[in-house]
């Protein structure tokens, strides 16, 4: 079991490294902050001293390694755009990211259980029918299409909901929440249902599917022929068997639903990391770029290992010693 | 123009008076990137900035000087290397300190240090002296007769303030230093700082005891400013009535706003200029079909290619009317522009008989290197250009990227064609010839990507920031055009528009440089 999670652990820590690697290797190509950094009026003498302050004379090797050296010290570097410590932008920013990916993935969750048992059972009705064909809209429209729709729809016509930014928030120690306020509430609505409509579709089909494979299943006739009622057979028989992948997809769907978040937060101004990534690619800003694509690999590889190892925890066969093991 | 401003200004003034608090909701789509007055030269930097801070000398809507912290201003008789500023007297800091001539002298010495972004415009400044509490002499390393057209963003800061918050030296953006005027303000403008949340929302509340309380109309008492970078959800925002002025509509939503109720959109020519730069300067190109020699190095080429842009059809098809046709690289408001240097003409047969003299009759390839995320429909531009230059015979490979990756071929001279955009904030020629025209060197003609080199024209060039005698400076200015004009040193393509959305409460005219001054707003 120790050498099983070591080894998944060395093998995390090597995909994190390759991944910066290839990430640091692209920032040459993404164009050169100086331009950005200094204004017209600016002298080649100006240039050269403040490539050699930034270290950007260095071959990328060097640099990255300068910026493992320093983030392994928990030092990511200082925004070029803002001048401020890379680390403490991130701090400020991550609450917006953190309580938009949670309020849609809850309503993706919730929306997509309860869509996908409805239609289910009501396999053949009307209702059922148009929520699926609805739900193509969700897989198949990019968000920002949706999102423009949804503010075009709440916000310039109906005037029901903010087209932009997060409302009136408050401050609760280190964290800025806008579940306190009702502007704060309002704001979150759209961009929830633009990010979570296509996890919610996902959820619901996987649900409708494994709820019409479980249907068909013996024990539910059974169930049905010994006179239990509808709703526990479905609700208490069915539809606990039903989620255990579901709840696998959930976990690798949140890492994606707050790395994806970039667009959703683009289009509604939403003061989040993915903004700020987005920022930071115009503006050439290399700390807060590498920062940011660290934090979000250090995301999926860290869900993947916890993944595995519930694997472990649940499939008794990998507990098997494989050097004792025969057929 | 201005004593009608000044009375119209009064006279809202007079009936403002006693009106309830307004409330101006502010988006554009990028933020300032510091509060540090002298870190950044940038356009929404230093508009954000001067509703707090203020200059000696401001630019008011129109772009027309007018006296701020500086009543008047004069070279001393005594001396032509001297310029006497007159302080305003009177004048307070937010923080309650007195703005004396010592300030001036702070700021200056401030502006013109290492960190400093904004030395460049203070090169000429050898020494500058406070004479007594309210005078403050500056002494230049010979005449400058423009120096005033340099200090109009320059900001004036109190020195005691800084000493005690530790903001001496210039925050310096590079090394990623937070320092305490980086993020708070002291200054003496019409608005003080309540609250900033950077990229996201600062908060400015009128100053009760600013000196122009009763000059200007200061209907607007409380700004809120938030950047929306996506142009949509920004004329959404506007369209809800979530915000009540916006800076920049994007062309093809100026329609929908305008017809909107209660929504109107005003229009003015900005002070920027988009042109083509062609490398003339090397003796073969990389970027072309023609081997040992550079087609772009005969002015007839150029020539050609110029009278085979048609700058009406890119107004109207790329443009949808939102620009001025331009056949000069300097907007209208500078100095040394003429309206005949600004006539265009387009006439493809003399473009291809020209194209036959210089030998190309057969027309030769060339790369075009264009941003995408810069000027209003740049990429746009490009691709029309293509098709125009087609018709001479000049086949164009365009190659479109985002500005981070295109000025760097500018500045570092590896591009043969290139677009450009250039706006001029001291409204002066000089400032475009020094970038764009002098020979590329240390001091000068960073921005001269064409590689043309001309000592003769440096040499006039040069003599401009000296020449107190200001109708032979100006004879000077016309020479150096007319051989910019002669030589075909620019495609010019267009004057940009510029197009600020706004509640039909919110009155202001539209400035050239892009930087509304809510001091001058008035609210209905």
């Amino acid at each position: 079991m120790l050498a099983y999670i070591i080894r998944r652990v060395f093998q995390s820590a090597l995909v994190l490294l390759v991944v910066g690697l290839v990430a640091f290797s692209m920032f040459s190509f993404v164009g050169d902050p100086i331009d950005n950094m200094l204004g017209q009026e600016r002298t080649q003498a100006d240039v050269e001293r403040l490539r050699q302050t930034l270290g950007l004379d260095q071959p990328f090797v060097v640099q990255y390694w300068r910026f493992l050296e320093q983030a392994a010290q928990g030092n990511f570097g200082q925004s070029y755009r803002q001048g401020r410590p890379v680390a403490e932008i991130f701090l400020e920013r991550l609450p917006a990211t953190l309580e938009l990916a949670f309020v849609s993935g809850l309503m993706a969750l919730i929306g997509g259980i309860s869509l996908g048992i409805f239609t289910a059972i009501r396999r053949r009705g009307t209702a059922a029918n148009l929520i699926m064909t609805a739900s193509l809209i969700g897989v198949s429209l990019p968000t920002f299409l949706i999102g423009i729709l949804l503010i075009y729809l709440f916000s310039v016509e109906l005037g029901w909901l903010p087209s932009f930014g997060r409302g009136e928030v408050t401050r609760v120690g280190g964290w800025t929440t806008g579940f306190l306020t009702t502007s704060g509430i309002k704001a979150l609505i759209l961009p929830s249902i633009t990010l979570g409509l296509y996890q919610m579709t996902l959820i619901m089909r996987l649900v409708r599917t494994e709820m019409l494979e479980v249907l068909r299943m013996d024990y539910i006739r059974f169930a049905r022929a010994r006179g239990i009622r509808e709703k526990s057979v479905n609700f208490h028989h069915a539809l606990k068997n039903t989620l255990v992948p579901v709840i696998t997809i959930t976990g690798l769907q949140l890492g994606s639903i707050i790395a994806f978040a970039i667009i959703t937060e683009t289009v509604f101004q939403w003061p989040g990391v993915g903004l700020l990534f987005i920022n930071a690619v115009q503006f050439v800003d290399i700390p807060v770029m590498a920062a940011y694509l660290m934090m979000i690999s250090v995301m999926f590889v860290g869900i993947n290992l916890i993944v595995d190892m519930l694997y472990f925890a649940i499939d008794p066969r990998l507990r098997v010693d494989r050097t004792a093991g025969g057929h | 123009m201005k004593t009608t401003a000044f009375l119209a200004a009064a006279l809202l003034a007079g009936t403002a008076i006693g009106a309830s608090a307004e409330t101006l909701r502010w988006a554009r789509a990028g933020d300032s990137l510091t509060l540090d007055p002298h870190a950044q030269n940038e356009g929404p930097t230093h508009t954000l900035s001067h509703q707090m801070y203020e200059p000696l000398i401001i630019r008011d809507m129109t772009g027309e000087f007018e006296p701020a912290l500086a009543t008047d201003w004069a070279p001393s008789e005594d001396d032509p290397n001297v310029w006497v500023f007159n302080l305003r007297q009177g004048v307070t800091f937010h923080d309650g300190a007195d703005f004396t001539a010592e300030d001036v002298v702070f700021s200056i010495n401030r502006a013109k240090s290492e960190n400093s972004n904004m030395k460049e415009l203070l090169n000429s400044i050898v020494e500058v002296r406070a004479v007594d509490d309210h005078t403050v002499e500056f002494v230049t390393d010979g005449p400058n007769p423009i120096l005033p057209s340099n200090l109009t963003n320059l900001f004036m800061m109190d020195k005691d303030w800084a000493e005690a918050n530790d903001s001496v030296d210039v925050q310096e953006v590079e090394a990623g230093e937070k320092t305490f005027a980086s993020s708070n303000s002291n200054g003496t403008g019409p608005y003080k700082l309540v609250s900033r949340e950077p990229d996201v929302k600062t908060v400015l509340t009128l100053n009760e005891d600013y000196w122009g309380r009763d000059e200007f109309p200061l209907d607007v008492t409380e700004i809120v400013y938030t950047p929306i970078q996506n142009a949509a959800t920004r004329v959404a925002a506007l369209l809800s009535g979530e915000v009540d002025f916006i800076q920049d509509v994007p062309v093809q939503d100026i329609n929908r706003v305008a017809e909107s109720d209660g929504l109107v959109v005003k229009t003015a020519p900005q002070n920027r200029t988009i042109f083509f730069g062609m490398n003339m300067g090397a003796d073969d190109i990389e970027n072309d079909n023609v081997e040992g020699e550079n087609p772009l190095a005969d002015a007839r080429v150029r020539r050609a290619m110029n009278l085979a842009i048609n700058r009406d059809a890119i107004k109207q098809v790329v443009m949808r009317g939102q620009s001025e046709p331009a056949g000069i690289i300097a907007p209208p408001f500078v100095n040394g522009w003429t309206e005949e240097m600004d006539q265009t003409s387009t006439d493809i047969e003399a473009g291809k008989a020209l194209m036959e003299e210089a030998g190309y009759g057969d027309g030769f390839s060339i790369q075009l290197d264009c941003p995408n995320d810069r000027y209003v429909n740049d990429e746009a531009i490009c691709q029309s250009v293509v098709g125009m230059l087609a018709q001479i015979g000049v086949n164009v490979n365009l190659d479109a990227k985002p500005k981070a990756q295109h000025f760097p071929l500018i500045t570092n001279g590896e591009t043969d064609f290139y677009m450009l955009g250039w706006g001029v904030p001291t409204y002066d020629s000089e400032y475009i010839f020094n970038f764009l025209v002098h020979t590329r060197g240390s001091d000068r003609g960073s921005w001269n990507g064409t590689g043309y080199s001309n000592p003769e024209i440096d040499e006039k060039i040069v003599s401009l920031a000296s020449e107190t005698d200001l109708d032979k400076r100006d004879a000077t200015i016309q020479e150096i055009w007319d051989e910019v004009q002669e030589e075909t040193l620019y495609l010019p393509i267009h004057h940009q528009v510029l197009n600020w959305g706004m509640s039909e409460k919110v009155g202001t005219e539209v400035s050239p440089e892009d930087d509304p001054k809510f001091k001058f707003f008035t609210m209905n």
